[in-house]
């Protein structure tokens, strides 16, 4: 006979064996890892919460710490494998098996484990796509998740950093998996419910409130006068002749860059009200002066930013925010706001092919991919229009016609030279050797060549939608690729063919006197002004702070 | 360190009048440049002292570019680098001609 409900039982198997650690579905933080060795099989796909920002680091460590002979080759699939006990989990044998999306500062470990054969690599995933395959392939069996506080009946409050949790619950609770959140507080009553207690089947207090990374605090201080130029070109050569209103900003220095001279140079070019109204963003400090000057109407955001929290609560018009004033976020549906309904994305990277194809992942590391690829594509499934979407759409073809769909315009900022003047442009992507080194299906490819419409470097902004075949798309790239071995070995004529048919522009073009690219044009220049900006809202980590 | 000139003969003679300026730091990733009116109307040099060694083709493709756009007959430039990237030193040596490019 055909037992069509073992999930369910199993299930049941598991909480019932679990009961004796919890009381109700609290769980004390002593009993966590026995809590844990109930509820998690040999074997289980589990997520671990590990977010952009938020990490369910004290569930981790114990996770961690569970008897292997017990608990072993567990699947992890999580979007952000940024802790060191991540790692642990692989190296002790407690996992094997990992399909994720970015690791950050874990990107060395995951290449030297992959290459010790202490992880087997399902895939890299953009987050959207791996929260796709929670819904089909990769289900977990059992989520691992973090909030802010909770009830005695399991309602969770995320705080401003609710990211994905309401993605994995919903995978894992409705397919007969197991849910254990910790937090850090268990009240009487909650300010907001993010969660649903009845999707939750246990809750600890941690011993210490959950780390969350601040990732997208880029000091004013730090931003240089060349990624001034390339903000300048891009908010002339780009914001400007296509309208764009609705985009995604990266987490780059250049576009930093960008958000601080909208209120001034922006500001000259008659662009407020007209460009970057509209944001699927992380909160980034650096846009508050643009949203103090009125710039920008809405920003839906993937989580929240350490220290932006009072700001967005007395900024409601702007951002997302529930009932109870804070920020609400949530990385799925902001990634969909990026891919779907934002007609630009603006980033940078780290190499770029003479294709155009662009890489974070450089020798020995693994870095993941986070959103960029969603919001770095053009969405085939778009119809709506817009000028931006229509504009770029004509521009890529030889003959529009009243049936030539929108393109979405990605663009990739990028100074030609990184650090320890290692050349940013190369003739093959350090990837491709990785991919053979780890014997990987497929080289990791952050944004695809065919999918940029434009490179902007210190020397000039180049149109790739414009370009007719990979002989004109190869020179454009050179033509900006600067005194790198790419740039230098361009063919000279041919740059200078691309440039009378403006595919290439270089500042004197756009009207831009390098000389004019200062830090004057910065409307705040450390983070100190940026608290200022804010009216004393924004508080900045402690590790930004110098006054 | 490593030192080093680039030349450039027949240049076009640098606008204005001022006998020297001084623009950038020398520092991590930054340069700092003397600029002094002192060479015949049709020479110009770069003198480069640098914490970096081995990127000398380098240096020279960035000098030449900078002689064949900008007029710098009667210049001598005297570079002290502290491992600035080639944009930084193209910026810096713009900078350079521009402040003694000025009047008085």
């Amino acid at each position: 006979m055909v037992e069509w409900n073992k999930q369910r039982r199993g299930r049941e198997e598991r909480l019932a064996a679990a009961a004796r650690f919890a009381n109700g579905k609290i769980v004390s933080s002593e009993n966590s890892v026995q809590l844990l060795s109930e509820v998690v099989r040999a074997g289980d796909r589990v997520c671990l919460e590990g977010d952009n920002q938020k990490q369910a680091d004290f569930l981790a460590d114990a996770l961690a710490a569970v008897d292997t002979s017990r608990i072993h080759d567990l699947h992890i699939v999580q979007s952000g494998v940024v802790l060191q006990a991540h790692i642990d989990l692989f190296e002790k044998g407690i996992a094997r098996k990992l399909d994720f999306s970015y690791s950050g500062p874990q990107g060395y470990a995951i290449a030297r484990a992959l290459d010790a054969g202490k992880i087997e690599l399902g895939a890299v995933h953009t987050y959207i796509e791996l929260f796709a395959r929670y819904f089909m392939d990769l289900t977990p069996n059992v989520a691992l998740i973090a909030a802010v506080q909770a009830d005695r009946a399991g309602n969770l409050y995320t705080g401003p950093n609710t990211e994905d949790t309401p993605t994995i619950v919903e995978a894992t609770a409705f397919k007969s998996g197991i849910v254990v959140a910790q937090v850090n507080k268990i009240v009487d009553k909650l300010q907001r419910v993010d969660i649903p207690g009845d999707m939750v089947d246990f809750v600890i207090e941690a011993d210490r409130p959950f780390y969350v990374e601040p990732l997208f605090t880029r000091d004013p201080l730090s931003v240089t006068e060349v990624q001034i130029l390339m903000a300048m070109m891009a908010l002339k050569g780009i914001y400007a002749p296509y309208g764009v209103r609705r985009l995604n900003h990266g987490i780059g220095f250049p576009t930093a860059a960008i958000e601080l001279i909208l209120p001034t140079y922006g500001e000259h070019l008659g662009l407020r009200g007209k460009v970057a109204t509209h944001f699927a963003l992380n909160p980034h400090p650096t846009l508050i002066p643009a949203i103090e000057s009125g710039w920008v109407e809405q920003i839906h955001s993937f989580g929240s930013e350490v220290g932006m929290d009072d700001y967005m609560q007395h900024r409601s018009d702007v951002y997302f925010t529930g009932h109870d004033g804070t920020l609400r976020s949530n990385r799925l549906l902001c990634q969909t706001a990026g891919l779907y309904a934002c007609d630009m994305f603006i980033g940078s990277t780290l190499q770029i092919d003479l294709a155009g194809n662009s890489s974070t992942f450089t020798s020995g590391r693994i870095a993941g991919f986070g959103g960029a690829p969603n919001m770095g594509s053009d969405a085939r499934g778009r119809r709506h229009p817009s000028q931006a979407w229509l504009t770029a759409g004509k521009e890529a073809v030889e003959n529009p016609t009243s049936l030539t769909r929108g393109r979405k315009l990605v663009v990739q900022m990028i100074e030609t030279f990184g650090e320890k003047m290692v050349p940013n442009f190369v003739e093959e992507l350090d990837s491709v050797k990785m991919a053979q080194d780890l014997k990987l299906d497929l080289a990791p490819v952050m944004i695809y060549g065919d999918d940029v419409s434009h490179i902007v470097t210190e020397e000039g902004i180049a149109n790739l939608l414009l370009c007719r075949n990979a002989a004109e798309r190869e020179q454009a790239i050179r033509g900006v690729a600067g005194f790198t071995p790419v740039g230098l070995a361009r063919d000279h004529k041919a740059v200078e063919a691309l440039r009378a048919r403006g595919i290439i522009r270089r500042p004197e073009d756009l009207g831009i006197n390098p000389l004019s690219a200062t830090r004057q044009l910065l409307a705040a220049h450390t983070i100190e002004d940026l608290a200022n900006w804010s009216g004393g809202l924004y508080h900045p980590p402690a590790k930004f702070r110098n006054w | 360190m490593e030192h080093f000139q680039v030349r450039a003969t027949s240049a076009r003679r640098a606008p204005g009048s001022r006998r020297q300026a001084i623009v950038g730091v020398n520092a991590s990733g930054n340069v700092e440049i003397l600029v002094e009116r002192v060479l015949p109307d049709t020479d110009s040099v770069v003198e480069v002292t640098t914490a970096v060694a081995g990127f000398q083709n380098l240096w020279q493709a960035v000098i030449t570019d900078f002689f064949a756009r900008f007029p710098t007959g009667g210049l001598r430039f005297a570079i002290n680098d502290g491992g600035a990237k080639p944009d930084v030193v193209t910026l810096r040596l713009m900078q350079s001609a521009q402040q003694v490019g000025g009047g008085q």
